[in-house]
């Protein structure tokens, strides 16, 4: 309990992502297992349910205390949060070495939860006793029924990988689904095995730059391959011992969502990856992103939907062919390949046709029919470049038509006027800097009533500070903006200004990490003569 | 029940008898200056009466053309047959309580005050009386300090974590008092310490003063383009986000100060991070202290007084909350600036 109080403590100290990271990655470098899987439970969202009602948890720690209750409420009303309020009011009192987490979380806290209101009292005080201050205020938070973290699934997918050096997509894997908190599940998940048991097991996802520099700068046209840049969500198709799996790229099983992609995997032989993109489709088009976002929200479709919304799998990328991994081969290779899987006629599966042009005039003239044709631009990959992990400068780039959107997270949330005025409706966004948010635009229009609910819910519930009218919440929720005008400015901090901006949509499924960096931001600007 | 012995005018505390004020808070003829704290030195008094350990700081703030008289702790002056004398308050560098005699009434008025002893001052004293003016900038029970050691070992370490980052420093605390104090627990085997120059000229008094501190630099003596990764800069909190700070590259900032005590304090503050360390008693030593005074009668000014007065009155004491310009009340920037 100590080592994760001290975890929990630390990763609250900070807003700085890395050193959250680093916290973690420490911590599940030493803790033991036992209790290392229960903190990996806890910051996976399985929140311990309310063990001891509040107003006792108060009447007690003020008895404690030695205090009277209405200076309980006094600090209560100086702190904002019952369990703060419990630890510091009870000062240092801690009693040697506490219980280890797995304890607590097997045995103490299930206790406490079935035994009577005397009993409650007689052990709650004992704990409360016998751990130090940041213990106490652990403990308060885990049988309150308001533990929270102020890490993502992602971030501890991260620690996790770094732990262990087992890559971040196996982890991830290995965290799906049911299992239970036991130190046989932590050492598998940190089991550096990673081929053979993990069939379902996707690649990390090759990402691209916006394009910065002039086209003339990438050399002879020859050396590139061109495809467009489409606007659905970008996935991989798994088939491997007769089981198909489709990812996205926020690393979610999204197979059940899209039963006509997950029914390509019959036609592909085992040991297949493809990379490519689930898009909403209609006569021989992509249909725009906003039709595609009603499948999105569905853990599990109906009919009704399916023929609303049928969808396609667009393949640009192969990964794995006959169990053989060949992301080191050249694109041109891959797309040989590619071609060869796709020509088969497979119900839903189409590939990412090249775009094909004389010379970088030709290409950029292609690329102002992308609107018409529901894309979002143009994608360049050197032809001779492998499938590499990450977002590496220079082999791809993508090129799109619009500049006016951008990928923002939500930072700020205030109330609405009029018929608004009880909802959250008007926000404040930030784009990335550095491993900092700055705040570059605020938008109070675009979302449907029910998206307008549901960030509103979302917002209560995920409320770091309020001041007055305005709400910080924890940056997680990404929205797509759209401007009518987007320039440089050295007026403004972000060194952005925007003009009309409204939100084009709500990117459900991009992670907070993939919102728009303000360098990218301008350097697309600078190439837009902006 | 015959005169009270003091009173609280517009002026501020007044002692009828001996005819003087105790950190008046307008112009009087006669002020004696509990420490040399912004809202307790103010200007435009015909005289002061301070500590001799005060007086250094005091003549900083106020400035040359004042007419300070010091006295030690200790040593008794009588004015119209009224004993009056400072004792030690423990807060800052010459803090005082100031004792006053009258007709067999004593009354003790605390100033700020703090009873953990360190080394930048000289360590508060109880003082027996049948009144006590006491603060109460801390006055809940959620105020519970660590010892101080703990903080140092805690800001040493944030410091080297720093250094190993290639970061530099930046710990911010108000520049009389709680600087020295935060000097006086670092490591100078760690790094290069460097004054803002707000903290500077104080420092420079406490150690002609006679206080022991690490030996530190000003930020204008590092040449050129010095490496600040390793070094540790104390400054004021108004410093933070200024052009200033953009000379040490990349830095990580700290800020020391009772309020940070509370997660929503540290969460508020645009800081890295919060050290809680405070030159005012916290809520056991609040009431210890005013237990140690045997005093019949308690009246509390600036921090909680309301809460504090209930309290005690529960328990059994005469007590009442005292209305001063003392600005010890919001937990915010400004009440950092001025209180601590
Ligand atoms: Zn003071
Ligand atoms: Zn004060």
């Amino acid at each position: 309990m100590k080592r994760f109080a001290e975890l929990y403590a630390a990763i609250d100290a900070t807003n700085k992502t890395t050193e959250k990271v680093q916290a973690m990655v420490e911590y599940f470098k030493s803790a033991p297992p036992e209790d290392a899987v229960w903190t990996v439970a806890l910051f996976t969202h399985r929140r311990p349910k309310r063990a001891v009602n509040s107003t006792r948890m108060q009447t007690w720690a003020a008895e404690m205390g030695g205090i009277p209750n209405w200076l309980f409420g006094e600090c209560y009303d100086a702190v904002g949060d019952l369990g703060e309020t419990i630890s510091l009011v009870l000062g240092e009192s801690s009693l040697g070495e506490p219980a280890p987490l797995h304890e607590w979380m097997e045995q103490r806290l299930p206790e406490l939860a079935r035994i009577p209101e005397e009993q409650q009292r007689e052990k709650l005080t004992q704990y409360w006793r016998e751990l130090d201050r940041a213990g106490r205020y652990a403990l308060n938070k885990l049988i309150g029924g308001s533990f929270r973290v102020g890490v993502s699934q992602e971030l501890v997918i991260r620690a996790l990988s770094i732990a262990s050096e087992v890559p971040a997509p196996t982890i991830a894997h290995r965290l799906m689904g049911d299992w239970r908190p036991t130190p046989a599940f932590f050492q598998a998940l940190f089991d550096g095995d990673t081929q053979g048991s993990n069939i379902s097991c996707p690649y990390p996802f090759c990402l691209a730059h916006s394009l910065e520099s002039s086209l003339l700068q990438l050399g002879s046209i020859e050396d590139w391959h061109a495809d467009w840049k489409w606007d659905g969500i970008r996935a991989q198709l798994v088939r491997r011992d007769g089981q198909t799996f489709v990812w996205s790229r926020g690393e979610e099983l999204i197979t059940e969502r899209f039963p006509e992609v997950a029914d390509i995997g019959t036609w592909l032989s085992d040991g297949t990856v493809l990379d490519g993109e689930v898009l909403a489709w209609q006569d021989d088009k992509p249909r725009k992103f906003l039709d595609l976002q009603k499948r999105i929200g569905r853990k599990t479709v109906g009919k009704k939907l399916l023929q609303e919304v049928p969808v396609q799998f667009v393949a640009f990328d192969i990964l794995e062919l006959d169990g053989v991994d060949v992301r080191e081969e050249p694109l041109s290779m891959r797309r040989a390949k590619l071609t060869q899987v796709c020509d088969a006629n497979i119900p839903n599966l189409r590939i990412s046709p090249t775009v094909t042009a004389e010379s970088w005039d030709d290409l950029a003239a292609i690329r102002e029919t992308a609107r018409d044709r529901n894309v979002e631009g143009l994608m360049l990959k050197r032809l001779d470049s492998p499938y590499l992990v990450g977002r590496k400068k220079g082999l791809w780039w993508k090129w799109k038509i619009d500049p006016l959107t951008v990928d923002a997270v939500l930072i700020y949330a205030a109330r609405g006027s009029g018929k608004r005025a009880s909802l959250y409706t008007d926000y404040t966004f930030g784009v990335w800097d550095g491993d900092k948010l700055v705040s570059f635009a605020k938008a109070y229009s675009g979302l449907s009533d029910e998206e307008i609910r549901k960030v509103d819910a979302w917002v209560r519930r995920n409320t770091l500070e309020k001041f007055g009218p305005v709400r910080t919440v924890t940056p997680e929720l990404v929205f797509e903006l759209a401007f009518e005008g987007i320039q440089l400015s050295t007026r403004h901090k972000s060194g952005i200004a925007v003009r009309f901006p409204r939100i084009a949509r709500w990117r459900q499924d991009k992670p907070k990490e993939e919102a728009d960096r303000l360098s990218d931001i301008k350097a697309m600007l600078l190439e837009n003569g902006g | 029940m015959g005169k009270e012995l003091l009173t609280v005018t517009e002026r501020g505390i007044y002692c009828e008898a001996g005819d003087f004020f105790i950190d008046p808070w307008r112009p009087v003829d006669r002020a004696i200056v509990t420490h040399a704290h912004s809202d307790h030195a103010r200007w435009g008094m015909e005289r002061y009466l301070c500590s001799d350990e005060s007086l250094l700081v005091m003549r900083r703030r106020l400035g040359d053309e004042a007419k300070i008289d010091s006295v030690p702790y200790g040593e008794v002056l009588t004015w119209n047959g009224v004993k009056v004398s400072l004792h030690p308050a423990g807060h800052i560098l010459g803090s005082a309580q100031v004792r006053v005699e009258h007709n067999g009434q004593v009354a003790v008025v605390s100033g700020d005050y703090k009873t953990e002893a360190d080394t930048t001052c000289t360590p508060f004293e109880p003082i027996k009386c049948h009144l006590f003016v006491s603060e109460s900038t801390f006055g809940l029970p959620i105020y519970r300090w660590s010892p101080q050691e703990e903080v140092y070992a805690d800001v040493n370490a944030w410091w080297r974590s720093n250094q190993a980052q290639g970061k530099a420093s930046l710990l911010l605390g108000y520049a009389l008092g709680k600087s020295q104090r935060a000097l006086s627990g670092l490591n100078p085997e760690i790094g290069p310490i460097f004054l803002h120059g707000a903290v500077q000229g104080l420092t420079e008094d406490y150690r002609a003063q006679g206080v022991q501190l690490p030996p530190t630099k000003v930020i204008g003596e590092a040449e050129g383009k010095f490496d600040w990764s390793q070094a540790m800069i104390l400054a004021p909190p108004s410093a933070n986000g200024t052009p200033w700070v953009r000379r040490f590259g990349d830095h990580s900032t700290a800020f020391l100060s009772g309020w940070m005590a509370i997660r929503g304090a540290r969460r508020r503050r645009a800081v890295d991070r919060g050290f809680v360390l405070s030159d005012h008693v916290d809520w056991p030593s609040l009431l210890s202290a005013i237990k140690a005074t045997e005093a019949e009668r308690v009246w509390v000014t600036h921090g909680y007084s309301a809460t504090v007065v209930r309290y005690l009155q529960e328990q059994g004491l005469d007590a009442k909350v005292l209305e001063t310009e003392f600005e010890g009340e919001q937990d915010d920037a400004a009440v950092e600036e001025v209180s601590e």
